[in-house]
């Protein structure tokens, strides 16, 4: 791997390399920009590094001090943060799904939420690339939205939980498919197969997976680009031109400096707008990037409620991948009395996480929790990822207190909406149909639940309503950029990282035709 | 060939926890001890997951680390305070028909005294109590055999997906008819 100096000015510093910057790393890189990408996390080998351990594995979560509050504090760990060279992906469940193209302009077509100044036939496009380069394996024909080609890889076997939501769709006369998942059905390079050991949500110690990790990454590596892991950034500086210079950054045990032309911030909707806060100067005094008041602001999170119930036949859920099968019916039906959409699919969790929902979901304890537990391999469940509408009051703001970096740290503030109650309580009755109708017994709704973020650093039409253009480049300054889930109007009712990668390739070939034009 | 390096490594740090405090002081642990027996209360016959020590180890390694639900401090200074406050209630004098109801009004908020005030008690039982304990539980072999999982399976993988399927390597559940259980699984391993 190429290695720069601090004093190197590289075109392109990026912060964070998750499904954002890992992505925009590896496309800028074979464009033949000088790159370097900072992660504050380790460079792990997922066949020596990696452990078929839930615990053990939280050592890819982002698990740094952090406040939370309002009505419904999230619970930041697994499902909303990754603390390690490739980002959250490296542990996400691999779902890759394309937004409604309605949602690009859901002010406008269906009334709520905000225009994202994005045009989804160009997206389409772009889609199509970041599934090529995962090599997705999902069905032959997608039953929803516009036409899109064959998944590149065929769709994986179908588990017993996956077939239990296939029999409930067709009982309420619901489409459903093979989930287009980033994990490949036959080989590819130097990924096996995958072979359905069900840890995908905590780290694949096969490399069968395909996130930014073993995709993005080494492609950066191979175009020239430097991965600096264990580096934190602190501070972006900003000089009297109004320019990015570099940034300020924690690496074995001291700060340096290193320069650049151009800051890109990909750190996710809690740590990029903390950045970019924590980067005031006296001209900036509320931060960069900021001359909107936007910064931080509109943090939307999914929902992720569930229902549960128990079959007499065996499930054994742990097998395969979690989420094998989905229904996107509610993402593409408009007759309904709220705004925003959802999809629901198979559910897998393995002991700690289902011991989790028992506890959480139905307060279970003593002799009754470890009786109940018993019924493990009987068990099976629908999850919801549903859209949470921007709102003014979910922000992202600094605390006082400071974390091992001595920086200040993020106060993250969250109350669910009156909308997005309703939604919750609408998949909720949904799913308890489709739970029934497979004839599941001791059927619950998990209804404490949220996972992927997005917001806080939002893309617009104007500096006045936004932080970010529709090429991520910042109103304000004009070398600082943000490319992760926080340019996020609205948020879809869809898991988001394809829409993420697909955003980091449209932003490279952008940056690429602007620098061709001079105007970078 | 189902439990790579890297998994035996961490569930051999898990099974060789200390089982003496090194977090938490002689009283709380005590309580500590109390509670995580009432929690989840195990068979006399197998040796106990070490819950407590588990838990303890977690405080030493990340307790002034992590999320912080507003008003709770930290979560090693939480435990220490609710821990102390519980023993405020005399749970330690408690049998366990009193210790439970204790905890059921733990659990439903209807507790109150001064101690409470920086760990709302509904607030630390389900966001603290419960997620540590039975993360300690559920994280060991011991548990995952009494609930039948599968367990780690890198690079072997499973194979078996469908319905009322199981992979030879996976024990059958005893059911109505133990003795077959145990001749079906005289064989897995």
């Amino acid at each position: 791997m190429r290695e720069y100096r601090l004093d190197d000015e590289v075109d392109f510093l990026i912060i964070g390399t998750g499904a954002g910057g890992g992505t925009l790393a590896g496309k800028l890189a074979e464009h033949g920009f000088s790159v370097i990408a900072l992660d504050a996390g380790l460079y792990f080998r997922p066949l020596e590094d990696f452990a078929s351990d839930e615990t053990e594995q939280e050592k890819l979560y982002w698990l740094d001090r952090r406040v939370c509050d309002g009505a419904d504090p999230l619970q930041m760990g697994g499902k909303n943060s990754g603390k390690a060279v490739g980002g959250s992906m490296v542990h996400f469940a691999m779902v890759s799904l394309r937004f409604r193209p309605e949602w690009f302009k859901s002010r406008s077509l269906l009334g709520y939420g905000a225009d994202w100044p994005l045009d989804w036939r160009e997206m389409w496009h772009y889609y199509r690339q970041a599934e090529l380069a995962l090599s997705i394996s999902g069905p032959v024909s997608y039953p929803w939205g516009p036409k899109r080609p064959r998944y590149p890889y065929r769709a994986h076997e179908v588990n017993s939980a996956g077939r239990l939501l296939a029999k409930g769709a067709e009982a309420l006369g619901m489409q459903w498919t093979e989930t287009p998942l980033a994990t490949v059905s036959a080989p590819r390079g130097k990924s096996p197969p995958c072979v359905y050991r069900g840890f995908c949500r905590f780290g694949c110690s096969t490399n069968a997976k395909q996130s930014t990790l073993n995709t993005w990454i080494p492609r950066a590596i191979a175009a020239g680009a430097e991965i600096r892991d264990l580096a934190m950034a602190g501070r972006i500086e900003v000089n009297d031109a109004g320019r990015a210079t570099g940034v300020r950054f924690h690496r074995n045990g001291a700060w340096h400096f290193q320069r650049a032309r151009n800051v890109v911030v990909s750190g996710y909707a809690i740590e990029t707008p903390r950045l970019l806060l924590n980067s005031a100067t006296p001209r900036h005094p509320h931060g960069l990037a900021n001359s909107s008041g936007l910064v931080g602001k509109y943090l939307m999170t999914q929902s992720n409620q569930a229902v549960f119930g128990r079959m007499d036949d065996e499930v054994r859920w742990y097998k395969g991948p979690p989420s094998l099968t989905i229904t996107e019916h509610w993402n593409y039906q408009d007759n309904k009395d709220f705004f925003g959409g959802y999809c629901w699919m198979a559910q897998g969790p393995l002991p700690i996480e289902w011991a989790f929902i028992q506890t959480g979901a139905r307060g279970l304890w003593g002799e009754a929790l470890r009786r109940d537990m018993m019924n493990y391999n009987h068990q099976v469940g629908l999850k919801m990822v549903g859209e949470v509408l921007p709102d003014t009051r979910n922000h992202v703001t600094l605390d006082d207190e400071r974390d091992q970096y001595g920086l200040r740290i993020p106060r993250i503030t969250f109350s669910w909406g009156e909308n997005d109650k309703i939604l919750i309580d609408h998949a909720i009755g949904q799913m308890t149909l489709s739970m029934q109708a497979i004839g599941a017994r001791e059927i619950f709704a998990q209804r404490e639940d949220a996972n992927h973020l997005a917001g806080t650093a939002r893309m617009g039409f104007s500096p006045e309503t936004s932080v970010v253009n529709a090429d991520c480049r910042s109103w304000d300054i004009a070398n600082l950029w943000v490319c992760d889930g926080s340019v996020f109007p609205t948020t879809g009712g869809v898991n988001p990282s394809l829409t993420i990668q697909a955003i980091a390739l449209r932003t490279a070939d952008r940056i690429k035709a602007m620098a061709q034009h001079g105007e970078l | 060939m189902s439990w790579n390096d890297a998994t035996r490594r961490a569930v051999d740090a898990r099974l060789a926890v200390a089982r003496e405090p090194r977090f938490f002081a002689a009283r709380e642990w005590q309580v500590l001890n109390r509670l995580c027996g009432r929690i989840l209360p195990q068979p006399v016959d197998r040796p106990a997951v070490p819950i407590a020590a588990l838990i303890d180890s977690k405080m030493r390694r990340m307790g002034d680390a992590g999320t912080r639900i507003e008003p709770m401090p930290w979560d090693g200074e939480a435990w220490r305070l609710a821990l102390t406050a519980l023993d405020g209630h005399g749970f330690m004098n408690l049998d366990d028909t009193d210790a439970d109801a204790l905890l059921t009004r733990m659990q439903h908020g209807a507790l109150a005294s001064d101690a409470w005030s920086r760990v709302p008690p509904a607030l630390f039982f389900a966001k603290r109590l419960l997620p540590d304990i039975v993360e300690a539980y559920y994280g060991h072999p011991t548990a995952w055999s009494e609930i039948g999982f599968g367990g780690p399976a890198s690079p072997r993988g499973y194979v078996r997906m469908d319905t009322n399927r199981r992979d030879p390597w996976e024990a059958t559940e005893a059911r109505d008819e133990p003795e077959a259980a145990l001749r079906a699984n005289r064989h897995v391993r």
